[in-house]
């Protein structure tokens, strides 16, 4: 039987860009003036951060694996922008919006990803493993789908606390086939824990379609239904949508306490990777296409130009100091020392790194 | 002192953690309202009410990755896990995540997971569940293991475990949950990283952990009824940290060694400690390291033969006679 290639999208998905039906749905009504260009600000940023990295790959300066995040810049940008202070996130590899969105430093990011001692992690995490706890942001994990237990046990802690809160876990639309994303799909609805799955669909994991991974021809957030949940798609290209659709699932973590989840349709620019060259798998007529009718962060910009809160003017400074933001976080990237050879041992364990009085455990912990 | 058995001594243990601190929660399979696939967790569920003692589905890479989470968030989860066999469907959750995430995000997060069970092989069950991954995970940097051979070290291992800020890995052996000891009411830890010198000694020093602890102490009577020997045991009881001291100290009164354990012997947890012994004690042997481990192959299912598989008292007693020699 041959499949059908269609896969359900979002209607707005279907349309040519232009004005978001979006914008006034309460949650972006409710922004002012400036917290408009704040998001967008933000946006420019991850753009601008993503694009001076690939300038710093190609220098040599980043080891591993690089997966940038540019065209996917309005889903982190729009889910993010909604969480409050007990709302938590978790995330796979193509971790480096969601950073920057949580209120995470260039300097550190970036000086993360030349494994200096100043970086997020003092260089011991690499591009893929961002954390930043004290903002809610639990990771960067390079495991496909390995985050998606792990964000429902933070979600499960919410709950246990007695918090009214959240935990969005996400992750691409390769990752919905492992199986630790569907045990934790069927706890997150059997506990009813305030989880939102969010399914980043850039239409490729790796070099590899929907349509070549995936066997059900629907959309992928419809396995929900397998689960008992509820479920929603969204164009990712429209970050007032993003906003609309996401608070409607955060309300109901929140006030029910049950999950959602949400397949954002979105796309990315460049190789899975770094180290992909991008040839074999997509057209770049496709590319094309997405960058020049679709584009997340232009396609806001224009918004908020109709919209008379932002002038060409302001936008160009803001995208220029977006830029030299990212070319300061080179530079600090470059001088900051690496971690030492003594560094490599620490942060194993919190009873080695936090020995003192009240320490039990004694014996070898690390060995020669 | 009261006379218990290493089950009720693992009850024990978990009764007095979840009294003393509510962030501690029991999860697994069975755990509640069957009463625990072993009776370990009995009587919990009526005590604490199903907040703290949750049945989960037969999904050990879900409940254990989400046991994680919630302990990055400051939940303490005690997971139990059926057979430690099962273990390997959530293998990434354990050592990719549990023990990779604090060094990853340089120190910013910790992971105070406590996970138990039984690893033991000679219960007649096969290949598939009779797994013994003590060495497997404590070869990971970020993963701590004791492994219990006695009610005393059972409770007093396993509160340890809980109030632990690293993810412990308990070790139990299905063997000796009926086996009785005594063991103190009032509280009490085993600290991680301590060996217990289980029987003193001063011809030839016995270094084991679990149930292989209980084979060479009934091997030490018989040597010392039948041979006059006099050995020393040393219970490791804590794999990650290793008490290397206190196997170093009876190597170098005895200058004898004999290594026994119910893993395979390939890379085994004796491996290390024969290593230990050569870099740091060479000088002090007057004999050869010798090791009883399970005959290398997959679990056999044949009770006969399963049981010869594993170290029994004889082949530890004829090893020992060899060392002796
Ligand atoms: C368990 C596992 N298998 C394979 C990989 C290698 N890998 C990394 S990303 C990736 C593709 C995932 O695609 P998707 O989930 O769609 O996310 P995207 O990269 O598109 O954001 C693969 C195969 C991995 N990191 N982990
Ligand atoms: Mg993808």
């Amino acid at each position: 039987m041959a499949k059908p290639a269609v896969l359900t999208h979002p209607e707005s998905l279907k349309r040519p860009a232009g004005p978001s039906e979006y914008a006034k749905d309460p949650v972006n009504a409710a922004l002012s003036k400036a917290e408009k260009i704040a998001l967008y600000t933000k946006m420019a940023r991850i753009r601008h951060f993503e694009q001076r990295c690939i300038r710093i790959y190609q220098q040599g300066k980043i080891g591993g694996f690089l997966h940038l995040y540019v065209g996917q810049e309005a889903v982190a940008a729009g889910t993010i922008s909604l969480l409050g202070k007990n709302d938590h996130l978790i995330t796979g590899y193509r971790d480096h919006g969601h950073g920057l969105m949580v209120g995470m430093g260039m300097n550190e990011c970036m000086a993360e990803l030349t494994g200096r001692v100043t970086g997020c992690s003092q260089g011991k995490g690499g591009s893929m493993h961002y954390f930043a706890p004290d903002k809610n942001y639990w990771g960067g994990h390079g495991i496909v789908g390995g985050q998606a237990p792990l964000g429902t046990g933070l979600a499960y802690a919410v709950k246990y606390m007695g918090l009214k809160g959240s935990c969005l876990v996400y992750m691409g639309d390769g990752a919905v086939n492992q199986g630790a994303v569907h045990e934790a799909y069927n706890l997150a609805s059997l506990w009813d824990l305030p989880v939102i799955f969010v399914v980043e669909n850039n239409g490729y994991s790796m070099g590899t379609s929907q349509e070549r991974s995936t066997a059900h021809p629907g959309c992928l957030a419809k396995r929900a239904e397998g689960y008992n949940m509820a479920w929603d798609v969204i164009n990712g290209h429209d970050v007032y949508e993003v906003r609309a659709k996401t608070a409607i699932a955060l309300k109901r973590a929140h006030e029910e306490s049950k999950p959602t989840v949400l397949e954002i349709f979105t796309y990315r620019y460049f190789g899975h990777s770094m180290a992909d060259p991008d040839k074999t798998y997509r057209d770049k007529e496709e590319i094309k296409e997405y960058r020049e009718r679709k584009d997340p962060v232009l396609a806001f910009e224009q918004e908020l130009l109709r919209e008379k809160i932002l002038t060409p003017e302001l936008s160009q400074k803001i995208n220029e100091e977006a830029m030299a933001e990212a070319d300061k976080a080179a530079i600090f990237a470059d001088e900051s020392p690496d971690p030492t050879v003594a560094d490599i041992t620490k942060h194993i364990y919190w009873e080695e790194d936090n020995r003192g009085p009240k320490t039990t455990s004694r014996g070898t912990i690390i060995f020669e | 002192m009261a006379v218990i058995s290493y089950r009720e001594a693992l009850r024990a243990a978990m009764r007095e953690e979840l009294k003393r601190d509510d962030k501690v929660v029991i999860m697994g399979e069975e755990v509640a309202q069957f009463n625990g696939a072993y009776k370990v967790t009995e009587g919990l569920l009526k005590e604490f009410g199903p907040k703290r003692i949750v049945d989960t589905p037969i999904s050990e890479a879900g409940f254990i990755g989400l046991g994680i989470g919630a302990s990055m968030l400051g939940i303490r989860p005690v997971m139990e896990l059926m057979f430690w066999s099962f273990s390997y469907v959530a293998f990434d959750q354990i050592v990719n995540n549990a023990g990779n995430i604090r060094y990853m995000s340089g120190g910013l997060i910790n992971c105070p997971i406590v996970i138990r069970g039984p690893g033991n092989g000679g219960t007649n069950v096969g290949a598939t569940h009779s797994h013994t991954p003590e060495a497997i995970l404590a070869s990971h940097p970020g993963i701590k293991v004791v492994c219990p051979a006695t009610p005393y070290d059972a409770k007093g291992l396993l509160k340890a475990a809980i109030r632990d800020n690293d993810p412990v890995y308990v070790m139990e052996n299905t063997i000796l949950y009926n086996d009785k000891g005594e063991v103190p009411e009032e509280d009490y830890i085993v600290p991680l990283g301590v060996a217990d010198v289980k029987r003193i000694g001063t011809d030839l020093t016995i270094v084991a952990h679990g149930r292989a602890v209980i084979t060479s102490l009934k091997a030490a009577e018989i040597l010392e009824q039948e041979h006059g020997v006099s050995v020393e045991v040393v219970d490791l009881r804590s794999i990650r940290p290793l008490d290397e001291e206190t196997i170093l100290t009876s190597v170098r009164k005895t200058h004898r060694a004999l290594l026994v354990e119910e893993n395979k012997p390939f890379c085994g947890v004796d491996a290390q400690i024969a290593y230990l012994i050569q870099s740091k004690a060479f000088d002090e042997l007057d004999a050869p390291i010798h090791r009883v481990s399970s005959i290398d192959a997959p679990q056999i299912y044949c009770k006969r033969m399963e049981d010869h598989q594993l170290p029994d008292v004889n082949r530890v007693v004829r090893e020992a006679l060899k060392v002796l020699a």
